[in-house]
């Protein structure tokens, strides 16, 4: 890790993202809010993929991120932002750690197959739930941020400034993880478990360990997300949104903690502005811009950055 | 006891339709680590082309029988054009790069294909009823079932075995056996892994092509009729054991005749049994039901 | 990734461009609709094709009067298009790019979508008409000065298709549905149920098939429906699913044995036609399509529509050309007091107004004045000489089948249909 300067970086990143919180226009702030908070699933199936599992399923973290902070909101009348991200988060943590003693066992495609089936469970219990508006959702109204009133109009810009604040402390986090010892038996896992538990490391406590992370991550991000969007729905947790983080991690790569938030970023501009200037082949245009990056950059988005920094 | 015969006939019904889809998916998936999210695209080009082939021979006056023909042929059409199309034109120049990565070229290939659909066909839906009424109905107890429904079945079957017999009685199948156990030796013994994998999606493609072709007399076919059979076409899979063409037909023929009990008896659980299905196999099996034991690589 | 970053911006920095409108300045008008996915065919591109009509014969100023002025008021109209596919989340994103690129918006079929925009709409303070979803919940669950909804809401689908089965068949004694497996299918079913269960009390259910969206195969559905020994089955299906509900369960007896009501069945009128068995219930929403009224607007819009695009309009179709026409209204009742009426003068003018759209008057009367009403008919399928027909059609009154203002939809269904 000589000269690695993922610290700055994401210092540095995060000083221009929070400057752009108070003058921004709206559009922008929203896009990039959104952005960050996808980007912390991302960054949780980033830490997911280390280990060389990849999870179908983070929609169900996502979703429960997003319904908690929603109820609490709603149903509890603790509508302050803080609680509701940390609520959202530990709710998303907590159901991670039951899951998880049952999911680290498993591997590939069945780890993948089986983490979709558990948020396909979570998808049709908020369908069948009437009381929660079923497949319409509901609107969610934070009041304060921290114990501090909202000024009105300003809410969005304060949730995103939140946003960046928690990218940064979870990037910093996740980062300094990566390179830890734990950190490093991650790959190792990846490139062969069995090595790794003759070496006398437990293969099962590392993955266990990853995947609730990535399951707070998720939540996180979904708390982040319903605050931003203002509104919850169950398709938070269906198949083709967990479907869209592997997508957007595997188009950033796994190189940085850094990478997850570029390549959110880069993937929501190229859909919304095929969607409005391209409005009948988006998907289209979205599918080329995807093979377009596969076949020219490999390793993924982040391999751009990581490649000028080299040549610099 | 008659309404028991028809749940469990309205279950393989249901079956006979996952089973088509999930056939070429364990296929591809057996032989080239794939999981192809395209699939459910191909399914859909195959209902398209079924429902404009089969629709213009009878809009031409031809004999009515002969549009189970046009099914097949749009299906085979599908299979030979479709398929060595996105695998030489997308998946070869991706071959050796993670697993993950190949997934994502067929998801991108699968949005390039709703749109393109989209753009041939139009967004209204197209339909194509003649083959599903030709032949009447028949009777189960107090309930008429159209005689379509036994030839869904009786081509999955059909299917099926020639489907085992090929790969477990013929020369060609061995060697994809032996691809599908190991790729490397096979490679080094000779074998032309390169054809074999284009033999191998061309032969999925058309499996999915045939799941949409037959379907299409049945439904309407209109935008979006892809999306939904993926999910469910992996889920029966993964049940079955991936790989493994006894796997999907019992994991097809599983969650289809749950699906129908819970129909009749416990509508409300209908959304969640495809999924109840696979969490309790998966817990049960973590690899399916049927898995092949694997070398362990050290 | 400063300069990736910065590339992005410059691209989407395209996007914004307010535009006030001034005299003969075109107005921009976002639409959204569904323009791929399963909705697309029914909903969404017919309701995008009425859009397309109504701002060219606007600007051309060839609408049959009260609309004849050009453009609105003399402002040519100009239409921006995106796709409404994708979920609320997306939708919201998308609405705040749109939002800056045009001065107003109309749009959104899904329920979903509607209360997700409402309240970016009101931040925005961007005017925001929604022409077709249906969700009661929008103006009964909270109020909004920039928002709009010109098409009536979901509640009379119900109560005027229970209404008119109990007329017809008084002696109905048990009940089966058939809906999609989320809100509107949900909604749908629970309206009915309790609309036929407080007109007529001691009505049995004898089950309710909630089938996954867009499954398209009903098969084990149909079956147990048959079995069920209902004597009337209603259903909420729409697109692809409701034509295969039509194709499967037509051979094998479903609209034989029992009385099937298709609250939103009308779209599929014109994919079917004499497919649809006879004697099947038909209900459009509102009075639209085969059960809009016989007025020159009326007349001139499904004669053109027809000649354009070869097709009849549909029910979406009609509450898309009647939300530009409300904005026309208002526009131009706005403009009457000043030369170049700003949106809160608008917005003024739009609250409680009445105007006519092709199915017939549209009375803003609920949710302050922001949430339209209309008569409802329903009617019954009859093939004629190897064409469909509706027959047997019966008008209700806006009254008859809305809850009073102030009153949720629910409580008002299950009180009896209190005045």
């Amino acid at each position: 890790m000589r000269g690695d300067r993922t610290v700055p970086v994401l210092a540095v990143a995060s000083a221009a993202l929070l400057a752009l919180a108070p003058a921004a226009p709206q559009w922008l702030v929203f896009l990039l809010a959104l952005a960050l908070s996808k980007g912390l699933v991302v960054l949780g199936l980033v830490l997911l993929m280390r280990t060389g599992l990849v999870s179908f399923g983070q929609g169900l973290y996502f979703g429960l991120g997003a319904y908690s902070a929603a109820l609490l909101a709603n149903r509890a009348g603790l509508a302050d932002a803080g609680l509701m991200i940390v609520a959202g988060t530990a709710c998303a943590a907590a159901v991670a750690g039951v899951l998880g003693l049952l999911l680290a066992r498993y591997r590939e495609i069945f780890f993948a197959m089986l983490s979709l089936a558990f948020s396909m469970i979570l998808y049709g219990g908020l369908v069948k739930s009437s009381a929660l508006g079923s497949t319409d959702g509901f609107n969610l109204h934070a009041k304060e941020f921290g114990g501090m009133a909202l000024a009105a109009g300003l809410e969005r810009r304060v949730f995103y400034a939140g946003s960046v604040v928690a990218v940064f402390v979870t990037g910093l986090i996740v980062h300094r993880y990566l390179s830890s010892h734990w950190g490093r038996l991650s790959a190792a896992i990846r490139d062969n478990e069995l090595r790794v538990e003759y070496l006398g490391a437990s293969v099962y406590r590392v993955v266990y360990v990853n995947y609730v992370a990535a399951g707070a991550l998720a939540g996180m991000g979904g708390a982040f997300a319903a605050l931003a969007v203002g509104h919850v729905d169950p398709e938070t947790a269906y198949w083709t949104t967990s479907g869209e983080f592997v997508f957007i991690a595997i188009l950033g790569g796994t190189g940085s903690v850094l990478a997850p938030f570029l390549s959110t970023a880069i993937f929501e501009a190229v859909r919304t502005i095929a969607n409005q200037y391209a409005p009948n082949v988006w998907q289209m245009t979205l599918g080329i811009a995807m093979l377009a990056i596969i076949m020219f950059l490999p390793r993924g988005l982040w391999s751009l950055v990581a490649r000028g920094r080299r040549s610099a | 006891m008659s309404s028991i015969l028809a749940i469990l006939f309205d279950g393989v019904v249901y079956s006979s339709w996952l089973f088509m889809m999930a056939a070429g998916l364990t296929l591809i998936y057996g032989v080239m680590r794939i999981l192809n999210i395209a699939h459910g695209s191909l399914y859909a080009l195959g209902a398209y082309a079924a429902a404009t082939i089969a629709g213009a021979w009878l809009a031409a006056g031809y004999a009515p029988v002969g549009s189970y023909a046009m099914l097949a042929l749009a299906a085979v059409l599908v299979g030979v054009v479709v398929g060595p199309l996105v695998e030489r034109g997308l998946l070869r120049r991706m071959y050796g790069q993670d697993e993950v990565v190949l997934l994502l070229v067929t998801y991108a290939a699968f949005l390039m294909l709703e749109d393109a659909i989209k753009l041939v066909w139009g967004v209204e839906s197209k339909l194509l009823t003649e083959p599903y009424s030709l032949p009447g109905n028949f009777h189960i107890g107090a309930l008429a079932y159209p005689r379509y429904n036994l030839v869904l079945i009786t081509v999955a079957i059909v299917t099926g075995l020639a489907l085992a017999w090929a790969l477990y009685r013929t020369r060609q199948g061995k060697l994809l056996l032996a691809v599908i156990h190991d790729r490397e030796i096979s490679a080094a013994m000779g074998i032309n892994v390169t054809r074999v994998y284009l033999v191998t999606f061309t032969l999925g493609s058309m499996l999915a092509g045939l799941g949409g072709a037959l379907t299409a007399p049945t439904i309407a076919v209109s935008p979006g009729i892809g999306v939904e059979v993926i999910v469910l076409s992996f889920a029966v899979v993964v049940v079955g054991g991936l790989g493994s063409l006894g796997g999907a037909a019992l994991g097809a023929l599983l969650v289809g005749v749950v699906r129908s009990f819970a129909v009749r008896y416990w509508p409300e659980a209908e959304l969640f049994t495809i999924y109840g299905v696979m969490a309790l196999v998966l817990i049960a099996r973590p690899k399916g039901l049927f898995s092949a034991p694997e070398a362990r690589k050290i | 990734m400063t300069r990736l970053l910065l590339a992005v911006l410059v691209a989407l920095s395209g996007v914004s461009a307010p535009t006030v409108a001034a005299a003969q300045q075109p107005i921009k008008i976002g639409i959204v609709t569904f323009l791929s996915g399963p909705a697309a065919g029914p909903f969404g591109v017919p309701a995008r094709n009425a859009a397309e009509l109504m701002a060219e014969t606007l600007n051309a100023g060839t609408v049959p009067a009260p609309y004849a002025t050009k453009g609105l008021g003399g402002n040519p109209i100009e239409l921006i298009i995106i796709d409404e596919a994708g979920g609320p989340q997306k939708q919201v994103a998308e609405f705040r790019n749109l939002a800056q690129r045009v001065d107003l918006i109309v749009g959104y079929i899904s329920s979903g979508d509607c209360l997700a925009i409402a309240p970016v709409a009101e931040e925005l303070k961007k005017l925001t008409v929604l022409f077709d979803c249906g969700t009661p919940r929008i103006f009964e669950d909270a109020s909004y000065k920039y928002v709009f909804r010109t098409g009536p809401h979901a509640t009379m689908d119900n109560t005027s298709a229970a209404l008119y089965v109990l007329e017809r068949n008084p002696n109905v004694k048990s009940i089966a549905g058939i809906n999609q497996n989320y809100a509107w299918g949900q909604d749908s079913w629970v309206d009915f149920e309790a609309a036929m269960k407080a007109l007529k009390p001691g009505i049995e259910v004898k089950t309710s098939q909630m089938t996954k969206l867009f499954a398209g195969q009903f098969g084990a559905e149909i079956s147990t429906l048959l079995s069920s020994g209902a004597d009337v089955v209603h259903s909420s299906f729409w697109g692809g699913d409701l034509e295969g509900l039509v194709l499967q369960g037509a051979p094998r007896g479903l609209f034989k044995n029992h009385l099937v009501v298709l609250s939103a069945g009308e779209p599929a009128i014109n994919r079917l036609g004499a497919k649809i068995p006879d004697g099947t219930i038909i209900g459009a929403r509102g009075p639209f399509g085969p059960f809009a009224p016989d007025t020159a607007l009326s007349r001139w819009f499904r004669g053109v529509f027809q000649e354009r695009y070869a097709v009849a309009p549909n029910y979406a179709s009609y509450k898309m050309a009647q939300g530009i026409l409300g904005v026309k209204t208002a526009y131009e009742k706005a403009k009457a007091g000043a030369a170049s009426p700003n949106q809160d003068q608008i917005i003024a003018a739009f609250e409680k107004l009445s105007f006519e759209g092709p199915g017939g008057m549209v009375h803003m009367s609920l949710g302050k004045g922001h949430q339209a009403v209309m008569d409802v008919a329903v009617g019954t399928a009859r093939t004629v000489g190897g064409e469909l027909r509706i027959v047997d059609v019966k008008r209700y009154p806006a009254d008859r089948v809305n809850p009073p203002e102030g009153v949720k939809s629910e409580a008002w269904i299950k009180s009896g249909f209190k005045k």
